[in-house]
């Protein structure tokens, strides 16, 4: 089970969180001008690297926030955690 | 009957005798007695037969190794199957069954299939078994019933246990003279230490052994660690607790079995806690396993162990057998024949497969007169039900092959040593990988990924006194890495390392081929032999995950902790391949078996889930209704009368709301309250239709769909102010829509100015159904004109109710005229009550979820979660007219995607079935043709169905493939009993006029209702409730 530092209430055990998948993902801001394939991509494609990879998680049996986790696949290791709207750190850093 | 109690030695109490019974034979043992010691005392050569040849088998081991003595204990519901008798310590009236063999291990008619076994290769069962496939089921009852190695209670787990959420600084995991060392090295830091030991007694393989630390027995040194750590308060001691698995993050679990090792009568409290601990540093301790050798007939009774020998006769005072002979490739032989001369066992001579031996050990044994074979081996043991002797044969120079047999010794005990395997298992499961060290002809703890340190024998030091230097600088190291200083402390004095290397020899030369020869047992537990490795390399599984799954190699309870590394040996030799090369299977979680109990631990029965009540809950229980779970609500489904059935009483509820009025709890409903001048575009953004032109005080459906177009949920929302509303969710559905509106506004959406707060359990909501519904309403309502011209369908206002502020809305699922009343959920038996009491004379009915169902069934009124699946997009399900063209709002562009614009998708209709009376079952598919050929395509299926006593037949809703273009064709519903229902595909709408989107219909109805003037001027005689 995994520990995250979750930035408002500090370390606590994955069970507490959600994980919501790949971070920085955006919505296309006008839907319309995206065609068929670039909408599924938006919706149904996402990287799983193998490595680092930035995710969002949200501390849903605490303070409800959703942040992002910079985090590797292959170790766990946990890279960074960083507030939504943070741009996503250099993973060489 | 070979074993014997010593006339004296060993750490029992002689004056506390336990009676037990083993396969219903009384026994006797003493306190500090493991059940097998007390076994070996009683005379018991046969503990079990064999998994797969059903061959008689003995104790092999002392510890957590054991793969032969795993017993049946106790009986009824706290009896406890896989128990290693080596761990369980004896009390007072334990009974103890063997689980093989029939009718018992001793004596087991079906060790026929030893004398069979040409026949049963490795992979048998799968060469054999498996064609034709449809066999296979007629087969595996007969195979299941001769395997398993217990059985589960026949009873519910009357025992309570607990569960444990713990931090530390250091876990020291095994208290032997490293654990010890390391806890005590940590604790002096006044770090915050757990030690945890699986043992009853901390000391480890210490107390085997004799010793001497500081210059008195070693005992000593352990009694004053353990009061020394004792009596540090940051320090937790835990023994009887296994640490048994290891997880990300320093994430372990350890089992601490708390009462199973006390007479039932003493047994109080919880039997077993379930540790969940998180640590900053971990110090594995947890020494090693000695192998056996892999010799034909190596499984007799009366093969065991070396250091296993030792542990019986030095610390339990038994001798399990009368003369003995030691056969190892190391010294620890010759320290377990000392152990057995000195306590009177004859020996009869050690054979060490080293041609040159020397050293302090080989020394010893001689000068204690001992014979020393040396250069040879033991090719095979005899005696069936008990080693009756053995037979020598002198190795080649090269130690490859026999060159001639030599003496044949009689014994009753062979005290076999082949080295010792760390126990890596924990460092394996923490995501290292172990390292063969060529040297030591073992595997290692590799280079560590988690903050974890290995000490003393489980990497590989054997010597009293470098186990006590390592642990001390793991403890020290630990400590440090939590900022924690140790103080500088003199380390005991210990026997240091004195012992010559050791030769290997994973597989011993046989007087014949190995595919000829007797069988040379490498996984006792599993039946696995050295013939069946090298077939697996024959057809070319080379892979050592692959020959570990076709042999069944490291399977089961065991997990490969006595043969798996002999197993490799024989691989690598076999494939000529450096071990280090074929590496370790995956050593997994649990290290030994753990409880389903300890897991499950309070979480049983009705502390499973969470149950919810709505403030309503006792009153419906009085009425003895009869619940359903929603989600983790219990919402009364109906309340039958006296001799009522289901439907009897659903159909009286149904027909009083509709000619009366009805009373439904109706607080379960999801309530999110929204704050903000920005709520209204989020109220854009996640429902389909226009929100921006609601006035205050008034109501709007809602359709909210997923990015993908798919409906997720519906409900009503209300516009209490400038910029307040009060949205309404789906039971089921209130938590995923609160979470599903947050994310959008924290992560895509930060700039709106929206606060939303779950206020389901805040509100408790009576709905009032039915023509009477404004007459009753205006009876407990006041402050409020509940005329259609004051308050039109759709429209909710603040007012006073049975005494208390509340809300009442007019809005309708049931189509007939209907309000709701909201009230703090305080109040809610109050409003109830104020309702049933105002009720009496129109007739007032409570009625329950089923009716409700009915009702908006007949108007064809869609729940989302039964009429849909994830996979149904608005128009499917007719209400195209909901989806706004003027605006985005999540879900609107996939809605564009062709896939989704088919005119034959799958979509919302009614089924009347051609027999009136019959009810479809949920869930049942629907076919064109149920004569034509299999598989029959399938065209859809119903979703809700329903006697509906309103209408006078059955209905039912479904989806079905183009089903709008298919009004008035057939369909059929072939059912698991073999009968097949026809039904005509119509409109979902079976009570008023057909075809208008549905979305009309919510004020349609309730306008009809009052227009119709369907209002009977007395309530209907059978409609009032007793």
């Amino acid at each position: 089970m995994l520990q995250l530092e979750c930035p408002w209430c500090g370390p606590r055990d994955e069970e507490e969180f959600t994980y919501g998948g790949e971070a920085h993902i955006t919505r296309p801001p006008e839907p319309d001008a995206v065609s068929d394939a670039a909408w599924g991509d938006y919706l149904f494609f996402h990287t799983n690297t193998r490595g680092l990879q930035s995710e969002q998680w949200c501390h849903s049996h605490g303070c409800r926030r959703w942040f992002n986790v910079a985090r590797d696949t292959v170790t766990y290791r946990i890279h960074r955690v960083y507030r939504m709207g943070e741009p996503r750190p250099g993973f060489d850093a | 009957m070979s074993g014997y109690r010593l006339a004296s030695g060993g750490r029992i109490d002689r004056d506390r005798r336990l009676e037990f019974t083993f396969n219903g034979r009384p026994m006797a043992g003493y306190a500090g007695d493991t059940l097998a010691s007390a076994l070996i005392a009683n005379g018991v050569d046969i503990v079990a037969r064999s998994f797969k040849y059903r061959r008689p088998r003995g104790i092999v081991a002392a510890g957590a190794e054991e793969p032969n003595a795993i017993l049946q204990l106790g009986c009824g519901a706290r009896t406890r199957p896989v128990q290693r008798a080596t761990q369980t310590e004896l009390h007072y009236g334990l009974s103890a069954r063997t689980v093989n063999g029939w009718p018992s291990a001793e004596t087991d008619l079906t060790a026929v299939l030893d004398r069979a076994s040409r026949l049963l290769p490795a992979g048998f069962y799968y060469k054999t078994f498996k064609w034709p496939a449809a066999g296979w089921k007629h087969y595996e009852h007969v195979i299941r019933a001769g395997a398993g190695l217990g059985y589960a209670p026949d009873d519910a787990d009357g025992d309570r246990y607990d569960r444990v959420n713990a931090h530390c600084d250091v876990l020291v995991v095994g208290a032997g003279p490293a654990g010890l060392s390391a806890a005590l090295a940590a604790g002096h830091s006044g770090a915050r230490v757990i030690l945890a030991d699986e043992g009853s007694e901390f000391g480890g393989s210490l107390l085997s052994a004799a010793e001497h630390i500081d210059g008195a027995p070693s005992t000593h040194w352990i009694a004053r660690a353990r009061a020394e750590l004792a009596a540090m308060p940051e320090v937790t001691l835990l023994p009887r607790a296994t640490v048994f698995g290891y997880y990300d993050h320093n994430f372990l679990t350890l089992v601490e079995r708390l009462t199973d090792h006390l007479p039932a009568t003493d047994a109080v409290g919880p039997r077993e806690r379930l540790w969940r601990l998180r640590t900053k540093q971990v110090v594995i301790a947890t020494g090693a396993i000695e192998r056996p050798l892999v010799f034909g007939n190596n499984d007799r009774p009366g093969v065991m162990l070396a250091s296993a020998v030792s542990s019986y006769v030095n610390r339990y005072g038994v001798a399990p057998g009368r003369r003995a002979v030691v056969f190892a490739n190391n010294d620890n032989g010759y320290r377990s024949a000392l152990d057995m001369q000195r306590a009177g066992i004859d020996v009869a001579g050690v054979v060490d497969v080293r041609a040159d031996p020397s050293g302090a050990w080989h020394e010893a044994a001689r000068a204690a007169g001992l014979r020393v074979f040396a250069g040879h081996v033991v090719p095979d043991a005899r005696g069936r039900r008990r080693l009756a002797s053995v037979r020598t044969a002198r190795l080649s120079a090269d130690a490859g092959r026999i060159e001639d047999e030599g003496p044949r010794l009689d014994c009753d005990l062979l005290a076999v040593s082949g080295g010792w395997s760390p126990v890596v298992h924990l460092q394996s499961q923490s995501g290292a990988r172990p390292r063969f060290d060529t040297d030591r002809a073992c595997f290692v703890p590799g280079d560590p990924v988690q903050a974890e340190r290995s000490a003393g024998a489980a990497r590989g030091t054997w010597d009293t006194a470098g186990c006590l230097l390592e642990g001390n600088e793991a403890g020290v190291a630990a400590a440090s890495a939590c900022g924690f200083e140790a103080p500088a402390t003199a380390l005991p004095s210990a026997a240091a390392a004195d012992e010559q290397p050791l030769l290997p020899c994973w597989l011993v030369p046989g007087f014949k081929p190995v595919s000829r020869g007797p069988k040379q047992f490498v996984d006792y537990q599993n039946d696995t032999t050295a013939a069946d490795l090298h077939l697996a390399i024959r057809e070319n599984y080379t892979a050592i995950e692959h020959v570990k799954r076709y042999t069944a190699l490291g399977f089961g309870t065991d997990q490969g902790k006595l043969g798996n590394i002999n197993g490799m040996g024989i691989v690598a030799e076999k494939l000529g391949r450096p071990l280090a090369e074929v590496g370790t299977t995956t050593f997994r979680p649990a290290y030994t078996p753990v409880t389903f109990g300890a897991i499950a631990g309070r979480d049983v029965g009705a502390l499973l889930d969470a149950t919810r009540h709505t403030p309503m809950h006792a009153w419906h229980v009085a009425r003895g209704a009869v619940f359903e779970n929603v989600g983790q609500w219990k919402r009364a489904r109906y309340y039958p009368r006296p001799g009522e059935t289901m439907q009897q009483a659903v159909d009286r509820e149904c027909l009083a709301t509709h000619h009366a009025v009805g009373v439904l709890d109706y607080s379960t409903l999801g309530k999110i309250d929204i704050h903000g001048p920005d709520a209204v575009t989020l109220l854009e953004r996640v429902y389909t239709n226009n929100w921006r032109k609601l006035a205050v005080g008034r109501c709007r459906y809602g359709l909210m769909l997923g990015e993908d177009g798919m409906v997720m949920d519906d409900g009503v929302t209300a516009r209490l102010a400038e910029h307040h509303y009060l949205m309404t969710t789906t039971t089921g559905g209130a938590a995923t829509v609160l979470a599903w509106l947050e994310r959008w506004l924290q992560t895509e959406w930060t700039d709106l100015e929206v606060h939303l707060t779950s206020v389901t359990d805040h509100w408790a909501t009576v709905s009032v159904a039915g023509p009477y519904s404004r007459d009753l309403v205006g009876e407990v309502c006041a402050d409020v004109d509940l005329s259609a011209e004051a308050m039109p369908f759709m429209s909710i206002r603040e007012c006073t109710a049975a005494g208390v502020a509340a809300r009442v809305a007019r809005v309708s699922f049931t189509g007939e005229l209907s309000f709701e009343i909201s009230v703090p959920a305080a109040h809610g038996r109050r409003l109830w009550e104020a309702v049933m009491a105002a009720g009496e004379r129109y007739g007032a009915t409570p009625y329950g979820t089923e009716a409700m169902h009915v009702l908006r069934a007949e108007k064809g009124f869609v729940i989302v979660g039964q009429d849909t699946d994830g996979s149904v997009t608005p128009d499917d399900l007719g209400m195209a007219g909901l989806v706004s063209a003027k605006k985005d709002f999540i879900g609107r562009r996939s809605l564009a995607r062709p896939h989704l614009q088919r005119r034959d998708r799958r979509q919302l209709v009614g089924l009347l079935t051609d027999e009136p009376a019959a009810v479809l079952p949920e869930g049942a598919q629907l076919v064109d043709d149920p004569d034509g050929p299999l598989p029959l395509p399938m065209v859809g299926w119903v979703t809700s169905s329903y006697a509906s006593a309103r209408v006078g037949r059955s209905i039912a809703l479904a989806l079905v493939d183009g089903g709008r273009d298919r009004i008035g064709q057939r369909v059929f519903a072939p059912l698991a009993d073999g009968r097949v229902l026809s039904a005509r595909i119509t409109d979902p709408v079976f009570l008023d006029a057909p075809g208008r989107p549905p979305h009309d219909r919510t004020d349609r109805t309730d306008r009809n209702a009052e227009r119709s003037g369907h209002r009977p001027e007395r309530p209907p005689a059978g409609a009032v409730d007793a």
